[in-house]
């Protein structure tokens, strides 16, 4: 009985929405009540299932769903304590995001299509997060980005369409590259589980230029989801589409997909040790410092508020893969904490510029004047995703950078401070200017476009908000605590690093 | 009882085919039930029979081998047998819906549809030559038929291209059969590969085979006939065409490579028709973005789809065999999927042309999706049929250090993701600023349910790929011939 539930339950995890968003598919369009129950009904199931696994993993089990997909190729869906870090984020932030977008989408058309694919869309992170070896990896993986695409060019609009192709082009060809890597790679040691502390450690250095090529291979596959410099591109264009799928794509679903690849590629497929053995990875936290400090540069620059938050996903996402390439214990710790941290910060700052935009048609910044005395507890959310981004304690921000200095110090790259700070006056000089007009500056007489929103729908989007918000300074106050996500981070760390 | 079981698959449909003509119309549709449905079910012990012995050879009527007909049945056959049948039955419910076996169009439709069936079945289990031109001949002329029973003057045209190419390639084919018989005296494919040693008469002869039956098979750079014959065919038609039809000749070519020509060593010829069929997926595809009208792009699809079927020539080993093989599986499945819901939509909106079809997907959802699934097999993503056969395809091209084949079959990939997004972006997510005149009929049930099951069905086989790949595995000529 329990070894079967062990079997069943991380399928179960991954399938529920997907059950849930082909019944939307089927419900259609008209049925407006019975979405919004499936929608949430799967959202709390889901959330019960990561729990349940969740309280498996931490009795010291490792529930995993097993079937041949090919002879000497298995699909497995394993849970681990890493993949439970993701899961568990992704099952609670798809909650409050379904919430929100309901509340959001109320009026538009094509709803029934948009929540499906949303659906599948979670489906496919969970299974990303769940995913036992590189190749179901790379099945859910390529899930995403056909279920994503729909929700980029949501909108239809010929600014959204386009913007969907280069979302394509980019992940595709991506991906195409991911193929080859991977076919190499099973070429080399066959198909393999991933495993704390690289899978091909043993394989040893004979083929030393071939892993070379397989890594960056691989890293290309990664970085283009998780927007590393020069690939990141279409993630700006990508703002196109409606507000929760960009609180989802930035703080979940795409973003963190590539993030958490590349987490899985240098812990658990080639192994901290190969990894620096190769000397791969000092190239590869250049390319994530050089990201940090670009895509804050260009945030600077932005006018949009959306444009402004993608370019500061562009360089906060980077932290993650910082944190993994300095590699040592301390750093790894920054860098898979800020895998919630930036999560839980980003979606909170998604969410309020999509409350700003839908109640009032704010969108550009010099638009935000005075915006505090007319949504105060929306601005409030906004500032405290703001000063977290910026590592301003007790917010969450402040305890990844600190992590990452550290462990960067403990390595002796001590260049890597000198990003972290220059990254964090960056980051303080795009975001403060912006708390300064929402609070300091007097309202306009008239706001750009205010629509009428019922009671239920505002309480509902910003009371998803404030939840963000609170989580977000949740984790960074109670740190300390044993549950905390920097307890369950030190614990998976210390499997990498005995 | 193997014996009635095999001669079943080929009279059946023949038999049925003769009673249309004869019975009286209320009949029709109780005679096709009566000769389709058995199909399947004479399949099952055949595949059980395979699985075990992995071969069964038969001579039909007693004759021995010079004179008498052979029939030999593995795995390769037995797959594409099961095709066949899946797409009969499937795509025939499509059908079905669109020509009522009581019409006056179902009396020109329905003979030619159990005789091509027949044909098929027919070829697949011929182990001599001239067996095989004759049934080759048999499915090409239902063929041709078919697409005249859509009737425009555009498929009326292109019918008659299609046939006067036909012709001459059959031509090819047999003055190659000719030669064979006088060089050998014997035109069973597989005594042929132990007594035919290479030389100047058989190779020639080989040549003309293969120019022929490459044009039966639309091979680029010889395809100009498919696209405007698979594009203005009814949407039932095209979907057997494109997954089935075009195949068999391609299947031939196989036989005669692996089999009759298997111990010759051909290294550059390979690396031609392998070259031939890079030609055919990059060009294919590069027209499939740029047509204007649904159907010409999955024509177009198939152009370039066929190419991956030509990769086993210079890839040559068990991977590639059962790469090829599982594509040719895959993509029938997702193509005739493809031409059925085609069908559908351009039965319903009156037209195909991809800037009409704004907003389908709330109109005809079924359709769409079932377009947008068997889109998924075609790009080869995961996890679908399709990505197994480029999976397989990738390995083997890995395996042999090929690093041109394994990008071409990247490349590849990325190309049909874009003809086919550019669909699927088109039909459902552009805004309906173009509007839509033209009102809608919406398409029988039966026929969307018929392309969506087609889909799933090329979607399933990326999650029952072992046992197939089992099969084919104790198929492969390599293992018999050390």
């Amino acid at each position: 009985m329990i070894a079967q539930l062990m079997f069943w339950l991380p399928l179960a995890a991954v399938l529920v929405s997907a059950f849930a968003g082909l019944m939307i598919f089927v419900a259609g369009e008209r049925r407006q009540r019975l979405r919004t129950w499936l929608n949430i009904a799967a959202a709390l199931l889901k959330l019960i299932l990561v729990g349940l696994i969740g309280l498996l993993v931490m009795a010291g089990h490792n529930p995993e769903f097993r079937v041949a997909l090919l002879p000497g190729l298995d699909l497995v869906l394993r849970a681990d304590g890493l993949s439970m870090l993701f899961a568990t984020l992704s099952a609670l932030l798809w909650l409050v995001t379904t919430i929100y977008a309901i509340a959001y989408l109320e009026h538009s058309p094509n709803r029934a299509r948009f929540f499906g694919f949303f659906s599948l869309c979670v489906t496919s992170t969970m299974g990303i997060a769940m995913a036992g070896n590189l190749l179901t990896f790379f099945i859910f993986y390529e899930l995403l980005t056909l279920t994503t695409w729909p929700l980029v060019v949501h909108t239809g609009s010929s600014a959204a369409m386009a913007s969907g192709r280069t979302y394509l082009r980019y992940t595709l060809t991506g991906s195409a590259l991911f193929l080859i890597g991977l076919i190499w790679l099973y070429g080399l040691t066959g198909s393999q589980d991933f495993i704390a502390g690289g899978t091909i450690a043993e394989l040893g250095l004979d083929n030393d230029w071939a892993l070379k090529i397989i890594f960056w291979l691989l890293v290309i596959g990664m970085g283009v989801k998780a927007a590393l410099v020069p690939l990141h591109r279409w993630l700006p264009l990508a703002m196109v589409a409606p507000a929760p799928v960009s609180a989802l794509l930035h703080a979940v679903a795409v973003v963190k997909a590539g993030a958490f690849g590349l987490v899985r590629l240098v812990e658990d497929v080639f192994g901290p040790n190969l990894v620096a053995d190769l000397g791969l990875g000092l190239p590869l936290a250049v390319l994530a410092s050089i990201t940090i400090i670009y895509g804050s540069v260009l945030a600077l620059y932005q006018n949009d508020i959306k444009k402004r938050l993608a370019f500061s996903t562009v360089s906060q996402v980077s932290y993650i893969t910082l944190g993994i390439a300095i590699g040592g214990p301390v750093a790894t710790i920054g860098g898979l904490i800020h895998l919630v941290h930036q999560g839980l910060m980003k979606i909170t700052l998604f969410f309020c510029a999509g409350i700003f935009a839908n109640l009032l048609g704010v969108k550009k910044i010099e638009q935000l004047d005075g915006i505090g005395q007319r949504l105060p507890w929306t601005s409030a959310c906004f500032t405290v995703g703001a000063l977290g981004m910026i590592g301003l304690p007790p917010v969450a921000g402040f305890i990844s950078k600190w992590y990452l200095g550290a462990g960067a110090v403990a390595m002796g790259q001590h260049w890597v401070i000198a990003v972290l700070v220059a990254s964090t006056l960056l980051n303080a000089a795009y975001f403060l200017p912006l708390l300064k007009r929402i609070w300091l500056h007097l309202p306009p007489e008239q706001w750009p476009a205010e629509h009428r929103v019922s009671r239920l729908e505002s309480a509902a989007m910003i009371g998803s908000s404030i939840a963000t918000a609170s989580f977000a300074l949740a984790v960074g106050l109670l740190a300390g605590l044993p549950l905390s996500p920097l307890s369950w981070v030190t614990g998976i760390v210390t499997d990498y690093f005995p | 009882m193997t014996e009635a079981l095999l001669a079943a698959l080929v009279f059946l449909p023949l038999l049925g085919a003769c009673l249309l003509l004869l019975a009286p119309s209320s009949w029709r549709a109780t005679i096709l039930l009566a000769v389709t449905v058995p199909l399947p079910f004479c399949l099952l012990p055949l595949t059980l029979l395979i699985a075990d012995a992995g071969l069964f050879e038969m001579t039909l009527a007693g004759h021995p081998a010079p004179l008498g007909i052979r029939w030999r049945l593995d795995a390769l056959s037995l797959l594409i047998l099961w095709l066949n049948v899946s797409l009969m039955i499937l795509v025939g419910l499509a059908a079905g819906a669109r020509f009522a076996p009581a019409s006056d169009v179902g009396l020109r439709f329905w003979p030619l549809w159990l005789l091509l069936a027949g044909g098929i079945h027919a070829l697949l289990l011929s182990a001599d030559l001239f067996n095989l031109y004759v049934t080759l001949e048999l499915v090409t002329l239902a063929g041709i038929g078919l697409i005249a029973t859509g009737g425009s003057g555009a498929a009326l045209r292109a019918a008659m291209r299609y046939l006067l190419l036909a012709l001459m390639a059959s031509l090819l084919y047999l003055l190659g059969v000719g030669l064979v018989y006088a060089e050998a005296g014997t035109l069973d494919l597989y005594q042929l590969g132990e007594t035919l040693e290479p030389g100047l008469l058989p190779a020639t002869a080989l040549v003309l085979m293969l120019a022929g039956l490459l044009v039966k098979s639309a091979i680029f750079p010889l395809h100009a006939w498919l696209p405007a014959a698979h594009g203005n065919a009814p949407g039932p038609v095209s979907a057997m065409l494109s997954a089935i039809v075009v195949k068999v000749s391609l299947y031939i070519i196989w036989r005669l490579w692996f089999w009759t020509a298997g111990d010759w060593q051909l290294p550059a010829p390979g690396l031609l028709l392998g070259l031939l069929g890079a030609g055919a997926i990059l060009y294919g595809s590069a027209l499939a973005l740029v047509q204007k009208r649904l159907k010409m792009v999955v024509a177009y699809s198939t152009v370039a789809q066929l190419g991956y079927l030509m990769l086993i020539f210079p890839l040559s080993g068990l991977l590639a065999w059962q790469a090829a093989s599982y594509h040719l599986i895959a993509h029938g499945l997702a193509k005739a999927a493809l031409f059925v819901a085609a069908g559908n939509i351009l039965a319903s909106l009156g037209s195909d042309r991809l800037r009409r079809l704004a907003g389908l997907d709330q109109r005809l959802p079924m359709d769409v999706f079932a377009l947008a699934l068997a889109s998924v097999s075609l790009m080869g993503l995961p996890p679908s049929g399709g990505f197994v056969g480029k999976w397989l395809f990738l390995r083997a091209a890995y395996e042999q250090n090929a690093w041109g084949w394994m990008a071409l079959v990247a490349l590849g990939g990325l190309l049909a993701a874009a003809y086919l997004f550019r669909v699927l972006a088109l039909t459902c997510f552009h805004p309906r600023s173009h509007g839509h005149s033209t009102r809608l009929r919406e398409p029988p049930t039966l026929a969307s349910l018929a392309g969506l099951l087609l889909a799933l069905a090329a979607i399933a086989l990326g999650f029952a790929s072992a046992p197939i790949l089992a099969l084919l595995e104790a198929a492969w000529p390599g293992a018999m011939t050390p």
